[in-house]
C-alpha cells in the first residue's frame, strides 16, 4: 500500500502546482478587457456561424468502437501477464492460446464488419 | 499513523519534487528553445539568439527566461460567449494527469529510484493518461470558437483511437516478461540472448516498438499526427483562444507528454536503466556509483528519444486527418493484434 | 488510517455523485459529466483501500477514461439547445423513477440495518491487508478469469461484437 499512499501525496503536489499556476494566472498580467478583444478568433472576421452545432455521427461511432477495443485490451493484459505461467502447465498451455484466439477472432469479426460497413471511412 | 509511514511519504514527495520540476519541467523549458533553434537550423535560419544578460547571449538560451516572463505577464483573454470556468480550468485538467504519471517511472535499479513502485505499473500510466483527453476536449468546447471546437473534436477522436493501439503494442512485451510492473520489466531486460544480444524489448518485440512509437507520437499530437492543431487548417486547434500562462501550460503539457513517451520507450523497449553487457548483479547494485551510472543511462536514453521526436517533427510532413484515422484503425490496430497472436504462438511452440 | 481515508473518499464520492444531479456551478451537462468522472475516480480510491488494485485501475481506465469519453462526446457535440430540450415538466416517467429510486434506497438501507442487527458487523479495513497477499493483484484476477470463468469470458466477446453491430445499425439508419 506504500505505493498508493505515495500517489496520494503526489496527487496533492500536482494539484497544488495547478492551483498555484491558476492563481498566478489570475493575478499576474494586465486586465483591461474590451468588446473587440474578447471577440472569438475568426481570422479577423466577425464570427459568422456559431460553433454550437452538430457533428457527424462518425465521432460517436468511433467512441463506441473505442470502448469495445479498450475492454478487449483490458482482457488481454491479465492474459498476457499469466501466459508464461499457463505455458508451464501441460493441461493449460494450448487452451490458454486457443481461448484468446477465439476471443480475438470474434472481436476481429466485429472489426471486419465495422470496416466493411464503411465505419472507418472518413470521406 | 506511525513515524515510518510519514517518513516514506516525505521521501516520496521529495523524490517527485526532484524528478518532475527538476528534470521534466526543466527539460520541457529547454525543449521550447531547442525546438525553435532546431527548426531554424533545418530551415537554414539563425533562430532565436538575441536575448542576452549583460551582453552574454549563450546561443539564445536566455530566451527560456524571457519567454517565461512574457507568458506570465500577458493578459488572459477569455473570449465572448465562452464558459469562463471550464475555459480557465481546462489547461490544468490536461496538465495534472500528464505530470502524475511520472510517479511510477523507475529511473534506477532499486526502489530508492522510483517514487511509487506499483504492481499495476504501466496500467496506471494508461489509466491516468486516458484522463488527459478531457482537458483538450473541454478547452476546445468551452472556447466558443469554430477552430477550437474542430480541434477538440479531432483531438479526442485521435487520442482515443491511438490509445487502444498503444496498449496493444505493449501486450507482446507483457507476454515476454510476464509482468506489468515497470521495474520487473526492466530487470527482465538485463539478460543476454545467446550470450551476446541484450534481451531488450526492441530485440524481442521489434514490430511492436515501431508501432508503439508511431501510436505514442499520435497520442502526443505531434507532427506528423498534429492535424488537431495544424496551423494551416485550424490556427492552433483546441488552444487557439488561450493566452498568457494558460497557453504556456498547454506547451508544458505537450512537452511533458513527449518526455513520458521517451521514458516509456526507454523503459519498455530499451532496457530502462540497464547498461548493456553489464548485468546488474546484487553486489553491483549495492554500490552507489553503479546506481548513479544506471540513472545516467536511463536519462541518456530518454534524451535520445526526446531528440528522435524533435527530429521527426521537422523531418516528416503533416498527415491529413482522414489518413491519421485510417492509419490507426486499418493498419496499426490489426497489425498489433496479429503481433500479439504471433508472439503467443511463438512462445507456445518454443515452450 | 485506512478507516479515515475510507470515509474521506466515501464522502467525496457521494458529494460528487450529488453534484452530477445538482451542480453548484449552474445547470450545464458538462459539469455533471466532470462530477461523474470524479465519482468514478473516488470509487477507484475505495477499491485501492479494499486491496483490489487491479480493479481500481480498470475502474479509471474503462469507466472514467473510456465510457465517460462517449458521454462527453454526446453532451458536447449534440449541443442540445434550450428549445429542443423543452421546458422542464413533471412527466410520469420522472415520478415513477423517483418512486423506484426511493424504494430501492429504503430497501438497501433497511437491509444493512437488518444485517447489522442479526449479526453485528465490524469494519475490516485494517492497514495489515488481506490474509492472502496475492489478493486483488492482476495474477489473482487473471487466474480466476481464464480458468474458473472461461465460458463467461468467451461470451463477453460475443457481447462486445453485438455492441459493434448495434452501433453500426443505429448510426447507419440515422444518416
Amino acid at each position: 500500500m506504500d505505493g498508493y499512499s505515495a500517489l496520494l501525496v503526489v496527487t496533492f503536489l500536482v494539484v497544488g502546482l495547478a492551483v498555484t499556476m491558476l492563481v498566478l494566472n489570475l493575478l499576474l498580467g494586465p486586465k483591461n478587457p474590451s468588446a473587440i478583444k474578447s471577440e472569438p478568433f475568426e481570422c479577423g472576421q466577425v464570427q459568422i456561424t456559431s460553433p454550437r452545432q452538430r457533428f457527424s455521427v462518425k465521432f460517436y461511432l468511433i467512441a463506441i468502437v473505442f470502448i469495445v477495443f479498450d475492454i478487449e485490451v483490458v482482457f488481454l493484459i491479465p492474459w498476457a501477464v499469466l501466459y508464461r505461467w499457463f505455458l508451464t502447465q501441460p493441461s493449460w498451455a494450448v487452451l490458454a492460446f486457443t481461448e484468446m484466439l477465439v476471443f480475438l477472432g470474434i472481436l476481429g469479426l466485429g472489426l471486419a464488419y465495422f470496416w466493411k460497413r464503411r465505419g472507418l471511412e472518413w470521406d | 499513523m506511525t513515524a515510518q509511514v510519514v517518513e516514506a511519504l516525505v521521501h516520496a514527495a521529495i523524490k517527485f519534487a526532484i524528478l518532475v520540476p527538476g528534470f521534466v519541467l526543466a527539460l520541457a523549458a529547454l525543449m521550447s528553445w531547442i525546438e525553435r533553434r532546431q527548426s531554424a537550423m533545418i530551415q537554414d535560419r539563425v533562430g532565436p539568439n538575441r536575448a542576452s544578460i549583460g551582453g552574454v547571449r549563450a546561443w539564445g538560451l536566455f530566451h527560456i527566461i524571457a519567454d517565461t516572463l512574457k507568458f506570465a505577464l500577458k493578459e488572459n483573454i477569455v473570449p465572448r460567449g465562452s464558459n469562463p470556468l471550464l475555459f480557465r480550468l481546462a489547461p490544468f485538467m490536461a496538465m495534472a494527469p500528464a505530470l502524475i504519471v511520472f510517479a511510477v517511472m523507475p529511473v534506477g535499479p532499486t526502489n530508492r529510484w522510483v517514487v511509487s513502485n506499483l504492481d499495476v505499473g504501466i496500467l496506471f500510466i494508461f489509466a491516468i493518461g486516458s484522463l488527459s483527453v478531457y482537458g483538450a476536449t473541454i478547452a476546445g468546447w468551452s472556447s466558443n470558437n469554430n477552430f477550437s471546437l474542430l480541434g477538440a473534436l479531432r483531438v479526442s477522436a485521435q487520442m482515443i483511437s491511438y490509445e487502444v493501439s498503444l496498449a496493444l503494442n505493449l501486450v507482446g512485451v507483457f507476454m515476454v516478461f510476464g509482468s506489468i510492473n515497470l521495474q520487473t520489466i526492466i530487470e527482465g531486460q538485463g539478460a543476454l540472448l545467446g550470450g551476446v544480444l541484450p534481451k531488450w524489448g526492441i530485440v524481442v518485440q521489434p514490430v511492436a516498438f515501431f508501432l508503439f512509437l508511431a501510436a505514442s507520437i499520435a497520442e502526443t499530437k505531434r507532427t506528423p499526427f498534429d492535424a488537431p492543431e495544424g496551423e494551416p487548417e485550424l490556427v492552433s486547434g483546441y488552444f487557439t483562444e488561450y493566452s498568457g500562462l494558460a497557453l504556456a501550460t498547454w506547451f508544458l503539457t505537450e512537452f511533458a507528454a513527449v518526455i513520458m513517451v521517451a521514458m516509456m520507450a526507454t523503459a519498455v523497449f530499451f532496457g530502462g536503466w540497464q547498461i548493456p553487457w553489464l548485468p546488474p548483479t546484487p553486489a553491483l547494485v549495492a554500490t552507489w556509483w553503479f546506481q548513479i551510472a544506471c540513472v545516467m543511462a536511463f536519462f541518456a536514453k530518454t534524451l535520445f528519444f526526446v531528440w528522435v521526436q524533435m527530429q521527426l517533427r521537422w523531418t516528416l510532413l503533416r498527415m491529413r486527418y482522414d489518413q491519421i484515422m485510417t492509419m490507426g484503425w486499418k493498419y496499426i490496430l490489426p497489425i498489433s493484434l496479429a503481433n500479439v497472436l504471433v508472439t503467443g504462438l511463438f512462445l507456445l511452440l518454443t515452450r | 488510517m485506512a478507516l479515515i481515508l475510507f470515509f474521506v473518499f466515501a464522502i467525496a464520492a457521494v458529494l460528487s455523485g450529488i453534484c452530477v444531479a445538482f451542480s453548484p456551478f449552474g445547470n450545464n451537462p458538462v459539469y455533471s459529466a466532470i462530477a461523474l468522472i470524479m465519482t468514478l475516480f473516488f470509487l477507484a480510491c475505495e477499491f485501492v483501500l479494499l486491496h483490489a488494485t487491479f480493479i481500481a485501475v480498470l475502474q479509471i481506465l474503462v469507466y472514467a477514461g473510456a465510457i465517460m469519453v462517449l458521454f462527453t462526446f454526446v453532451i458536447m457535440l449534440l449541443n442540445l439547445s434550450k428549445e429542443e430540450i423543452g421546458e422542464e415538466r413533471l412527466t410520469l416517467t420522472k415520478v415513477v423513477g423517483l418512486v423506484v429510486v426511493l424504494i430501492g434506497l429504503t430497501y438497501q438501507i433497511g437491509r444493512v440495518i437488518w444485517a447489522h442487527k442479526v449479526a453485528p458487523v465490524t469494519l475490516h479495513l485494517t492497514d495489515g491487508g488481506p490474509s492472502n497477499p496475492a489478493f486483488g493483484t492482476i495474477q489473482d484476477v487473471g487466474v480466476k478469469l481464464f480458468q474458473d470463468f472461461l465460458v463467461p469470458f468467451e461470451v463477453t466477446s460475443i457481447l462486445l461484437l453485438v455492441a459493434i453491430v448495434g452501433a453500426v445499425v443505429l448510426a447507419k439508419r440515422k444518416i
